[in-house]
């Protein structure tokens, strides 16, 4: 014979076993809900379509050494850092092309990122003051790149310069362009084009040797 | 006797005036340092900087070579046909090794030269691409920046650019011109071109001639020779209207 005292322990554990067990299917199911929650609020809006603005690059050709300004329609965004890689973008997209004049393989995706930092010095290579607004872009280009690019000087340096122009036109506070490799210095482009120093706005309208 | 001591006088008169002169010459310049550039040598010095090497290949060209070696061989070949012409040429390198832009800079600061030639080559473009620095000309001082030393040799360089580019034109060959920032060449200090040998085409762009090909090369090379004894002419005749 069970005595009484061992039956109703029996009982109450099984009564609280019951009732754990309803905690715990209650908690897994707040779980789960959480977890779909959680997915719902993954950041799935549309990307903000901009109305396309004009854009004017500055395109090289090989065959005359020289920099034509173009126009292209484009959708550009509002702000001046991921407006000037958009911009840089569709510059080497089209050396990317086969019909290109200036064939330089890598395409947009060449331009890792674009910064805009206050300028040291003006167009002119004086010091800038520090409110007068002149910017100083830094391009960090993907090494993939610099080592897919065609070695000569005058190549290496109409990409350089075709850079400088390009940004100047569209972004006119900028003055100064320096370029980084991988986030690195980098001693040249592809075994010429000097890339250690600061290039000014000026260096790019200085491409003809009639003018000093 | 009286003109005799007169011209005595005069003559005693010329040479206070002479030494007065020197003497204000001096003290102007102690009070207004404005060294000019170095009065090129009796024998005229060519400097020759036959780009990459060694380790440094440069670019590839269409046919598999290396640039070095066809910056070299461009260098031999034009060496050669200066010497032949009297001038006395300086190497920044004579075999596959490698020389830093410092060390290039520095073998054409010291031997003076009237004029640095910097070969390079390339598989783009056709025919010879001249380019000189795109520094800012400015004066010349007792110091000037290392990195940007051609800045003060900017005129002459752009006027040896000039002769280059007309003899080459008038040979028939196809230029283009253009300013480029290249270490070597922003610190020598003296009149320097760096000239990029691309590609011979024809009319149609068709390829005629590769860079490393030695009858397009021994054309080049000797219309720069003729290129460089007018150049040579023209800074004579500079010197010698100078007072």
């Amino acid at each position: 014979m069970i005595p009484r005292l061992q039956a109703v322990l029996f009982f109450i554990l099984v009564i609280a076993s019951l009732i754990m067990g309803a905690v715990l299917f209650h908690m897994r199911e707040k779980a789960h809900d959480r977890m779909l929650a959680g997915q719902d609020a993954a950041p799935t809006q549309a990307p903000q379509v901009t109305a396309p603005e004009q854009a004017r690059l500055s395109v090289a050709s090989d065959d005359d050494n020289a920099l034509r300004p173009q126009a292209y329609s484009l959708p550009l965004p509002v702000d001046p850092g991921a407006r000037a890689k958009a911009i840089l973008g569709k510059l080497l997209d089209l050396y990317a092309s086969p019909d290109a004049l200036h064939p330089v393989p890598g395409g947009a995706a060449s331009v890792a990122q674009v910064f805009l930092l206050p300028a040291h010095t003006n167009a002119a290579g004086a010091t800038a003051q520090k409110d007068s607004g002149d910017e100083l872009a830094v391009i960090n280009l993907k090494g993939s790149f610099a080592a897919s690019h065609p070695s000569g000087l005058e190549t290496e340096t109409l990409t350089v310069l075709s850079i400088c122009d390009t940004l100047h036109a569209n972004l006119p506070r900028v003055t100064e362009v320096r370029f980084l490799v991988d986030g690195q210095v980098r001693e040249s482009l592809a075994g010429h084009a000097d890339l250690t120093r600061t290039y000014l706005v000026a260096d790019a309208e200085r491409t003809d040797v009639a003018k000093p | 006797m009286r003109w005799t001591r007169w011209e005595a006088g005069g003559a005693r008169r010329g040479a206070w005036i002479l030494m007065a002169g020197a003497a204000a010459s001096l003290a102007a310049s102690a009070q207004n340092p404005q060294p000019v550039p170095a009065a090129p040598a009796a024998r005229s010095v060519v400097v020759i900087d036959a780009a990459h090497g060694g380790d440094d290949t440069g670019g590839h060209l269409s046919d598999g070579s290396y640039e070095k070696a066809a910056t070299l061989a461009l260098a031999v070949r034009l060496r050669s046909l200066l010497g032949a012409r009297g001038f006395q040429v300086v190497m920044t390198r004579e075999s596959d090794a490698t020389v830093n832009p410092e060390q290039r800079a520095t073998i054409a600061n010291r031997a003076n030269p009237q004029a640095c030639i910097s070969l390079h080559a390339a598989e783009t473009g056709s025919g010879v691409h001249l380019f000189a620095s795109n520094l800012t000309p400015v004066a010349v001082t007792r110091f000037m920046p290392w990195k940007t030393a051609q800045a003060g040799w900017l005129t002459r360089s752009l006027a040896l650019t000039g002769v280059l580019n007309s003899a080459l034109q008038h040979a028939g060959t196809a230029v283009t011109l253009g300013r480029t920032a290249l270490p070597g060449i922003d610190s020598m200090t003296c009149p320097a071109v760096a000239l990029e040998l691309a590609p011979e085409r024809d009319t149609d762009k068709k390829l005629t001639a590769e860079p490393d090909n030695p009858d397009y090369q021994a054309r080049v090379a000797a219309v720069l020779a003729t290129a460089l004894l007018e150049w040579r002419t023209e800074q004579a005749n500079m010197g010698a209207r100078q007072p």
